[in-house]
């Protein structure tokens, strides 16, 4: 047999190089072309940015845990599709840094949860998920009621994502921070401009408390836009250049 | 190092030729199985490539000679569902209850397909068997709040209320506390008023003569939606009072919480969600939790509930 092995076995240097060699080829055969193929993440209508109140939601969402128990991802499997909706495409996750696809359903998918219910619903379920779902699990977070939203920190939570090339406008982030609380108070001197700034967007108070913008606020405006992006009636999922 | 391989004695297996201080390694062979198992699984791979997606591109991917994709597969499952179903489905869009209460395999058939949509998306709010929850309509009863024939259950799951649809049913009471509509003593006034025109008079006994005052104000501020004698008004969503039945429960202080903050749930609107079909079957099973109402006298006025899409405004 071969005796190239020795050559390795003997020089820790040229093993290490060696790994590095094999490894990178593995690497820039699936990787690099990720970066250039047209049709990794497919052309669709509808998919914007977060609004820095959804945003801000989402960062509740990830600072709860919510992605331990609860996935983002519905798979193209008959039985999914028919309990949760169209499966996700890869372009509603494009502004996702980092995205919630999640490994585990210890609770429903939520993938598309947005406008499934109403707001006042999410409001009793997080308060007490028992009071609306009997045989639920989730533990209950109250606290997001009585916890005012910190916007403080949305200009820089933006700038970071239009580095990442999230295409937020100049005007969206020089009001990040206002327009956090504008979104969640339609009857504040803020709402107007949030509406301008957003077209298609309608400010709203979620939590049911009007005189407050609470931690609540933000994570219901995030789980009511979920997967309501894409307009599936007019979206042709099975054309041969959208099927991968 | 000694570079010198032998056989050992006692294996009879070559050694690797190394030598640490005296300590010599054998070269066992690797097991002739697994060896042959591990050349399969390459050239299985190489099989794979072929046959499905496997290499990226500069533009594109590999497809494979079979094709296979996810995406596709699913797109076909559902289309054999649809198609597995369609008879049925269609025949239910067409039908008007009095055609569905009379062919037993379609009742059946729309009461299944119903109950599995109600137990995905409606159960949540409405309770299993659609037994309600505070601010959640019961559903198993017979008294309705937008209206209890299978036409007005169909409208009421395709376009909601308060969903922000634009043929969504739209309603909205005054917060007569909260926003200081009237003073506290009316409210309690209003209260005791509304006890004593509901079925839940024999139970809280009311405050006769807070009432008479509180009529006063009722008349001025709620008949014109809840009616005179607090019948209700379903044009207007506005619940009946004269039952002992409650939205948002029907203790004193329950009744006085309404009047103080008017509250109005949100329903969504399915009509993007679920086909008119499905829309029906689901209406179907509402209809017989308990309290379906007969289509109006004139039967033919019912047509245009079978195509709810196009139904006037």
């Amino acid at each position: 047999m071969w005796k190239f092995h020795r050559w390795f076995e003997r020089h820790s240097l040229i093993l290490l190089i060696g790994i590095l060699v094999v490894v990178s080829i593995g690497g820039l055969v699936q990787i690099t072309p990720l970066f250039f193929i047209e049709s990794t993440i497919e052309r669709v209508q509808g998919v914007r940015p977060y609004t820095p109140l959804e945003l801000a939601g989402r960062q509740i969402y990830i600072r709860e845990g919510c992605y331990v128990c609860h996935s983002q991802m519905i798979r193209p499997l008959r039985d999914e599709v028919e309990r949760y909706g169209h499966y996700s495409l890869a372009a509603e996750s494009m502004y996702d840094h980092p995205f919630q696809w999640g490994s585990k359903r210890t609770g429903p998918d939520l993938a598309r949860v947005g406008g499934r219910y109403s707001d006042e619903w999410h409001r009793a379920h997080l308060v007490d998920p028992r009071s609306v779902v009997p045989e639920s699990v989730m533990p209950p977070y109250a606290f997001l009621e009585a916890k005012e939203l910190d916007v403080s920190h949305m200009r820089a939570h933006l700038t970071a994502n239009r580095l990442l090339r999230v295409p937020y406008t100049q005007a969206q982030l020089a009001n990040a921070n206002a327009d956090a609380r504008a979104q969640a108070e339609p009857t504040g001197d803020g709402a107007y401009d949030f509406e301008k700034r957003y077209p298609g967007l309608a400010s709203r108070d979620y939590d049911g408390d009007p005189s407050r913008v609470t931690e609540m606020d933000a994570l219901i405006a995030y789980l009511q836009m979920l997967g309501t992006e894409v307009d599936f009636s007019t979206y042709q999922a099975e054309d041969p250049a959208n099927l991968r | 190092m000694a570079e010198k391989t032998e056989i050992d004695d006692v294996s009879g297996t070559q050694t690797t030729g190394h030598e640490w201080d005296g300590v010599k390694e054998l070269d066992t062979p690797l097991p002739r199985w697994w060896l042959y198992i591990f050349y399969a699984s390459i050239l299985a791979a190489i099989v794979y490539w072929v046959l499905m997606p496997a290499w990226p591109l500069v533009n594109g991917y590999t497809k494979g000679v079979l094709g296979w994709s996810d995406r596709a597969n699913v797109a076909s499952d559902l289309s054999a569902l649809r198609s597995a179903r369609a008879a049925d489905f269609a025949r239910l869009e067409r039908a008007s209850y009095a055609e569905i209460a009379a062919d037993a395999d379609l009742r059946e058939f729309a009461r299944a397909a119903g109950e599995s949509v109600f137990g995905d998306y409606c159960r949540t709010c409405h309770g299993a068997g659609g037994a309600g929850a505070p601010g959640y309509p019961v559903l198993a009863d017979d008294v309705w709040i937008w209206g209890g024939t299978l036409a007005d259950i169909e409208r009421t799951i395709a376009y909601g209320i308060r969903s922000g649809h634009p043929s969504a049913h739209l309603s909205q009471m005054p917060a007569f506390g909260r926003d200081a509509l009237l003073a506290p003593q009316q409210i309690g006034d209003v209260t005791e008023y509304v006890i004593s025109i509901s079925a839940a008079r024999t139970r809280l006994a009311p405050n006769m003569g807070a009432a008479r005052r509180g009529a006063t104000t009722y008349q001025e501020q709620c008949a014109l939606c809840h009616g005179p004698t607090g019948a209700g008004d379903r044009a207007q969503g506005a619940p009946s009072l004269d039952d002992d039945l409650w939205l948002y429960g029907g203790s004193r202080a329950e009744i006085r919480r309404q009047i103080e903050l008017g509250r109005g749930g949100v329903m969504p609107a399915w009509e993007s969600r679920f086909d008119p079909a499905t829309r029906r079957a689901l209406a179907v099973y509402v209809y017989e939790m308990g309290g379906g109402e007969p289509d109006p006298p004139p039967a033919p006025a019912e047509a245009p509930a079978a195509t709810p899409m196009a139904a006037p405004q």
